[in-house]
């Protein structure tokens, strides 16, 4: 696939001065709002059980009084960074090294820059306008909109998620899955294949636009709340050119109801064919200990460097994409 | 036959889509940060040139197609079928029907190498090589001196492909075409 001997970065040298920028324009954002950077590991006891993330193994030989143990490249720092909001840490963030298995494409690389942080106190409308101050006073971007996805969808791609038959979305998805091939996804696939193929195509010729309100099974660690005779979870998206920013949540707080989610997950893994993921007991026990009431967001950096210096590929912003790596 | 995984799919492979063998164009890789993977496809269907855009769960697989380009030297048709060999010293032959030269008959010449695609073994396309040279049989007198700019007329070349030509050009003279645009490139003899 790729010329052995390719030894050059993808990305120009103006770009990865723009990248050093970039860093010390958010370590000056929260050092003016009085945000603590951390630093959390990068190698876990435990992945995520997410259904459509996958970690990366990292396997660990044994040291002194601890045999060999399977270890995972963490997805984002969320668990480990609630553990210090937990213990009292306050409002933190960190500029964080995730890693996706199989994820490669225009705007993916399995290794990839992640600002991820936490407000004690905010609500995720709080937590919106912190997010919209932070990336339009980078990208020099108008004010975002804000649509909830059930108007996102209405709007760009013609139907109500919450109204909708199955077999009403299944049919609407055969037009990008071809005739019979759209069986099988589930709700939340068939919403995902017109959230990626139609609505955020859409949100390419729209200002800057947040995404809220999320399906409730769509919730991941979101709080969910009744809004309009329906369950939502407190959960937004940033799109700025059509390009999915950052992932936020008004957080969950509630240790069973986590758990309950994590074994759903399980479920979901096994009904797809996945290997289970093992629960991370150790943040279960720091919900029980007490989480504060939080907003949390995770923002790609990768494609904030794409946006501001109008790329089109995350190769062009990444000096050594996974292929040269 | 092998399959493909569609992380296996690039520009360039031939796969079985509805029964009918495509080429690859593009693959691109989709996913909602918390949502399902999905590589948005785009396929030549190289039955009828029609470029599909076709979506798939990322790990899906499709059958690949026995497709292959081969060259090959145009012999004669009979009318119904138009008869290519093998160069490569076999003097294999393979009869190619009208739906697989389509309007290359406008460019096929004796004893010339085209790129046959064959597909299950049989002709499935002609592709002309970029540029052909071939006699002019028809067209309005040539105007002598005329040779550096000005207007241009229809001739008729002896494949039955019809090109704008500059006026000076006279019936006899061969001339060198691109396949790609039909358009006139230089005259390689005049008589």
């Amino acid at each position: 696939m790729t010329p052995t001997g390719c030894w050059e970065p993808t990305a120009s040298i103006e770009a990865l001065q723009a990248r050093a920028l970039q860093l010390k324009y958010l370590r000056s954002f929260f050092d003016r709002r009085g945000v603590l950077e951390t630093e959390t590991p990068v190698l876990g006891r435990h992945g995520v059980t997410d259904l459509n993330l996958d970690s990366v193994e990292a396997n660990f030989a044994p040291i002194i009084g601890c045999p060999a143990r399977s270890g995972w490249l963490q997805t984002s720092p969320e668990y480990h960074m609630k553990r210090l909001l937990a213990a009292g840490s306050g409002p933190i963030y960190q500029v964080f090294r995730a890693f996706r298995s199989g994820e490669r494409g225009t705007r993916h690389n399995p290794e990839f820059s992640l600002l991820e942080w936490y407000r004690p106190g905010f609500t995720d409308r709080e937590l919106m306008a912190e997010v919209a101050d932070l990336v339009c006073g980078w990208l020099e971007c108008p004010a975002p909109h804000t649509l909830s996805y059930r108007d996102a969808l209405v709007r760009f791609a013609g139907l109500d998620p919450f109204e909708v038959s199955d077999e009403e979305l299944e049919n609407r998805c055969e037009r990008w899955l071809g005739e019979g091939n759209a069986s099988g996804l589930g709700r939340d696939g068939w919403l995902d294949v017109l959230m990626s193929h139609e609505v955020e195509v859409a949100l390419r010729e729209q200002p800057p636009t947040f995404v809220t309100a999320y399906p409730a099974s769509q919730a991941a660690l979101a709080r969910v709340s009744v809004e309009g005779g329906v369950p939502v979870a407190h959960r937004f998206e940033l799109y700025v050119n059509g390009i999915e920013l950052c992932n936020g949540y008004w957080e969950l707080t509630d240790a069973e109801e986590q758990r309950q989610r994590f074994l759903a997950d399980n479920e979901a893994r096994k009904g797809a064919g996945k290997p289970e993921m093992p629960v991370d007991e150790a943040l279960l026990f720091a919900l029980e200990a007490g989480l504060p009431d939080c907003a949390g967001v995770a923002l790609g950096l990768d494609r904030l460097l794409m946006l501001k210096m109008g790329k089109t590929s995350i190769a062009e912003v990444v000096a050594f994409p996974f292929e040269i790596a | 036959m092998a399959s493909y995984s569609t992380n296996e799919f690039r520009s360039g492979l031939k796969v079985l889509l509805d029964g009918d063998p495509c080429a690859i164009l593009e693959n691109e890789f989709v996913k909602p940060g918390k949502g399902q993977a999905f590589n948005r496809v785009k396929l030549r269907n190289l039955t009828n040139n029609r470029v599909w855009e076709r979506t798939f769960k990322s790990g899906e697989s499709l059958e690949a197609a026995d497709v292959i380009d081969q060259d090959m030297e145009y012999l004669y048709t009979d009318g119904e079928f138009w008869h290519f060999m093998m160069t490569d010293g076999s003097f294999e032959q393979h009869a190619a029907d009208a739906k697989a030269v389509a309007d290359v008959t406008k460019w096929l010449k004796e004893q010339d190498v085209y790129t046959v695609t064959l597909y299950n073994g049989a002709p499935l396309s002609v592709t002309p090589p970029n540029f052909v040279e071939l006699e002019v049989v028809e067209t309005d007198p040539g105007m002598k001196g005329d040779t550096a700019q000005g207007g241009s007329k229809p001739a008729t070349l002896s494949t039955g492909a019809v090109v704008s030509v500059p006026l000076f050009i006279n019936i006899g003279d061969v001339l060198k075409v691109d396949t790609r645009s039909a358009e006139y490139v230089n005259r390689v003899k005049n008589v």
